[in-house]
């Protein structure tokens, strides 16, 4: 009887994901675009900042997206910043997920004066906003790699996913199982890694996939305004260079448009997925 | 007075229908207090709650409920809006949460009642003289919910949820959260309130068959969905005929009794699921006298005025 | 009341002391001499080189003692001093700056508001049927999904550049010098609206999400299941619901400021309208450290003055605060 319980509990978790729509929908076109991102730039023909054709060129095919006012080829700037950008997202991301998990799990389970010490600092870099910080940081380092914008991200993103940790941890703690281990005589910090954070884990990958969007989002206003990678491709940096080379003006639409979708597309399928889990999560939330 | 014949309510859920009540059939005569007592599971929420809000995933099956000679159409939402509140009420078992937090009580009642077309200024006497009935000041109409206590908001939602004398009242597990002490007092208002005629039939659903030993004139046994047995408290206390309710008497602690000469009785094993629940009798499993009749459901029959027992042996 | 509200000031000082600590900690404690990379970016002549590098020491105060510097930039900032900037050199930065804020002003504080109303009664909206949640729910997220600047350029394209409707640049024409002539408020508005609309969408996206869930959320209470069970009718209980549903709609607000700054940021780049966000543009391409910091620290300012006022009216709108009830 023990044994079939578990199986059960799998299966029928299996069972709600597979129908849920949100899910299946956000989890495809995420899927749609990591794939491009890995294989994109092999089908690249040309270096993303070459002159290979014909300057201000609409879509054809040669060049698939168009060329840029300098003739390069849009299709492979989008295909090498795609890729940058989930990057960035990805990293970005883990590092303010696992901040936010570290200052929650802690403040959340001790309480006390380290608790409001924490939520002090949480609620003041919360008020402080992220683009200001960065814009200041990002000005004057004159050499900036993506892995520097991901760690500043990062730094900057984690009290978001550290508050709700936080309240998440509050509301287990005080749950029976918890009192049992602690008068077993475990210590914290293995009450909260063996039952706390296990039961969190649902919380967790839902917290995991908002600071992915939001690292994505805030990645491309940063390139955007030029605060970016120095070096190398992404598609806030594409949407700068249009709009800085005119192509408002000038109308050419196929440098415009294309990377802004894509990433509006990404977020928009990030936060799907994230309301699909959530209802899979959260059986009151199910459709019947 | 209240009639119920065959009430069946099921829940709706992926794998089925949960069989959470079972043709339930019995009455309530006007100033009855009647106890609904049964372990978590058996049913006496849903029938309870059927009564008055019978919401998915809750769907209605069949039976039919008469209240006062009228019939209840308690499978649609929209006609049992008439009977809300006016006959047919309700105390919570979340009673202590059941109050707007961001409304002044006084302003809450008042908004209450004018949605229901009645008017505050002509009810406030009465509901005064409720408040005084349960002692709560008068200064609570103009507080807020949090700046009273557990017990206090209680007593107000009592006073709000009988301040129209329904002719039916369903109190849903109001001792549950309280002390000892503030377990009396609230009992002793739901007397109070038959009593003084602001109730006709109440319905105490509760676990807690002390309780019901001491406020309530019968008591309705339920397991697993269906009824068990129905009489009057003393008689479920001295002479009980269902082998269900004999082990749960048996099973209660005895003042001035010390167990280590007589052992306390547990009832042994636990209820069956409602999924695909076993034919028959549904206690046939954990029951120490069942026999081969037990695979037929054993009516509900009244083998004595006012005493009724679902067993094969009890006939 | 007062104890709600002295912490919000404190929380406010403290993150004014950090913010102000931070911008003026920055330049100095980056690898490298600040000065040595400003002028090495700037990449003028050795003579030129030699006079700037004068200037600037003395503008960053690297003369005198670390913890003097610190106190002098106090100071400067009491007095309103911001310093020089590099880009539109002799302008003070402050100047700059105030010419710049009533162009935020005057499109963040509609998109703002109307935004927030608006999705707050659509959010509700899609709590009451099915069909309206479905079609509500999904736009709402497209919505919020969409980042500020592309939403930015795809109206521009379309509305400016296809369609020819609006303008796409500036918020006047260039022909036209401004004054309180009829033409010219005309003018005013019809570059307005292209960024005050790419602003309000995808922020009304978010509240009408926020909303929708803070909505059922209360309709799933404990209190409007009592109701229910009461036969209140709905029109009753979801009032309650989004009377209730507004508290954390407003402490929401708060917290979204930081994203509003960036979009505004990047609404303001696509259109060149001449807000603080166009500001930090060019002064990111011109190395302009001083209007930067000016820029950044006004930000913060404006951010923590919106802070407080929303917490005044979360005071007046959640009666637990005024009863000392809720700890924040």
């Amino acid at each position: 009887m023990a044994q079939e319980q578990p199986k059960k509990v799998r299966s029928e978790f299996i069972y709600f994901a597979w129908r849920n729509v949100k899910l299946r929908i956000g989890v495809s076109v995420l899927l749609a675009f990591v794939l491009f991102s890995i294989i994109g730039p092999f089908l690249a023909k040309y270096d993303p900042l070459e002159y290979v054709g014909p300057a201000g060129a609409p879509p054809s095919r040669e060049y698939w997206f168009g060329t840029t006012t300098f003739g390069q080829d849009v299709f492979s700037q989008f295909a090498h910043g795609t890729r940058s950008t989930l990057i960035v997202g990805l990293l970005g991301g883990s590092l303010g997920t696992l901040i936010g998990i570290l200052v929650g799990l802690i403040s959340g389970y001790r309480g006390g004066l380290l608790d409001e010490f924490l939520n002090m600092i949480t609620n003041i870099i919360l008020i402080i906003p992220t683009l200001a910080v960065l814009i200041i940081i990002a000005a004057y380092l004159s050499v900036r790699g993506i892995l520097t914008e991901s760690v500043f991200i990062g730094l900057t993103a984690w009290p978001w996913a550290a508050r709700a940790i936080r309240a998440q941890t509050f509301s287990l703690r005080v749950r029976e199982f918890v009192d049992l281990a602690r008068m077993t005589g475990r210590s914290s910090l293995r009450i909260v890694l063996t039952e706390i954070a296990p039961n969190m884990m649902s919380y967790l990958l839902l917290v995991f996939i908002l600071q992915f969007g939001g690292a994505v989002l805030n990645a491309a206003t940063l390139d955007f305004i030029g605060l970016g990678p120095t070096k190398g491709m992404s598609l806030g940096l594409i949407m700068n260079n249009a709009v800085l080379w005119a192509a408002l003006q000038l109308g050419m639409w196929w440098w415009l448009l294309p990377s802004g979708a894509a990433i509006a597309a990404i977020v928009g399928a990030l936060y799907i997925t994230n309301v699909g889990l959530d209802e899979i999560f959260n059986p009151k939330l199910r459709e019947m | 007075m209240l009639q119920v014949e065959n009430l069946t309510v099921y829940y709706k859920t992926i794998r089925g229908y949960v069989r959470a009540l079972e043709g339930a059939t019995f009455t309530i005569a006007d100033g009855e207090i009647m106890g609904l007592a049964g372990e978590s599971g058996c049913g006496k929420t849903t029938l309870g709650h059927s009564l008055i809000y019978l919401r998915p995933p809750m769907n209605y099956i069949g039976g039919r409920v008469v209240l006062d000679g009228q019939e209840l159409p308690i499978w649609d939402m929209e006609k049992m809006q008439e009977f809300r509140y006016r006959h047919v009420s309700l105390i919570p078992q979340y009673a202590m949460n059941a109050l707007n937090p961001t409304r002044k009580i006084g302003r809450m009642i008042a908004e209450l009642l004018e949605s229901r077309g009645m008017n505050y200024d002509e009810v406030l006497p009465e509901l005064k003289r409720r408040l005084d009935l349960v002692q709560l000041s008068h200064d609570v109409l103009k507080m807020y919910p949090i700046e009273l206590s557990g017990g206090m908001k209680q007593r107000t939602v009592m006073v709000v949820s009988t301040l129209l004398n329904p002719s039916l009242l369903i109190a849903d597990e109001i001792t549950s959260a309280l002390d000892v002490s503030t377990q009396k007092a609230v009992c002793e208002m739901l007397v109070e309130f038959r009593d003084r005629g602001f109730v006709k039939s109440t319905i105490i659903i509760t676990h807690d068959i002390s309780i019901l030993y001491q406020i309530a004139d019968s008591i309705l046994v339920m397991y697993a969905g269906q009824l068990s047995e129905k009489a009057p408290t003393e008689t479920i206390f001295q002479d009980a005929r269902h082998p269900y309710t004999r082990m749960l008497i048996g099973s209660l602690p005895k003042v001035g009794v010390r167990y280590q000469e007589e052992r306390l009785l547990g009832i042994p094993g636990s209820p069956p699921q409602l999924l695909n629940p076993p034919e028959g009798c549904r206690f046939r499993d954990r029951c120490p006298v069942a026999f081969d009749r037990c695979t037929e459901v054993p009516p509900f029959r009244e083998i004595s005025p006012g005493h009724s027992v679902a067993c094969w042996r009890a006939f | 009341m007062g104890r709600y509200l002295g912490r919000k000031i404190l929380i406010y000082a403290l993150t004014f002391f950090l913010a102000v600590t931070i911008d003026w900690m920055i330049p100095r404690f980056m690898p490298g001499d600040p000065v040595s990379i400003m002028i090495a970016r700037i990449g003028t002549r050795p003579e030129a080189a030699a006079v700037l590098r004068g200037y600037f020491i003395k503008a960053f105060g690297l003369d005198v003692p670390l913890w003097q510097q610190y106190l002098n930039f106090w100071k400067a900032l009491f007095q309103g001093d911001l310093g020089v900037s590099i880009w539109l050199y002799p302008q003070p930065v402050i100047k700059i700056i105030q010419r710049a804020i009533p162009y935020d002003l005057f499109i963040l504080l509609p998109a703002i508001l109307l935004s927030w109303f608006a999705g707050n009664q659509v959010g509700a909206l899609a709590a009451r049927a099915r069909w309206l949640d479905n079609t509500i729910l999904p736009l709402g997220y497209l919505l919020t999904a969409t980042p500020y600047m592309w939403l930015a350029i795809v109206l521009a394209w379309s509305l400016g550049n296809v369609a020819g409707v609006f303008p796409i640049a500036g918020a006047y024409s260039f022909a036209v010098r401004p004054n309180l002539s009829l033409h010219f408020i005309l003018d005013l508005l019809h570059h307005w609206f292209l960024p005050f609309l790419s602003l309000f969408l995808v922020m009304f996206g978010g509240w009408a999400i926020g909303m929708r869930n803070m909505i059922i959320y209360e309709l799933e209470s404990d209190y409007s299941r009592y109701l229910e069970a009461l036969g209140i009718p709905h029109s009753l209980i979801r009032k309650y619901a989004f009377r209730n549903a507004m508290l954390p709609q407003i402490t929401g607000l708060a917290l979204q400021l930081g994203g509003i700054v960036a979009g505004a940021v990047a609404t303001e780049v696509v259109f060149a309208y001449p807000g603080i966000g166009y500001i930090i543009l060019n002064a990111v391409q011109n190395q302009d450290y001083f209007l930067l910091q000016g820029c950044f620290l006004f930000i913060i300012i404006g951010v923590l003055l919106a802070n407080f006022m929303i917490d005044l009216v979360y005071v007046v709108v959640d009666p637990r605060t005024r009863l000392g009830m809720t700890g924040e």
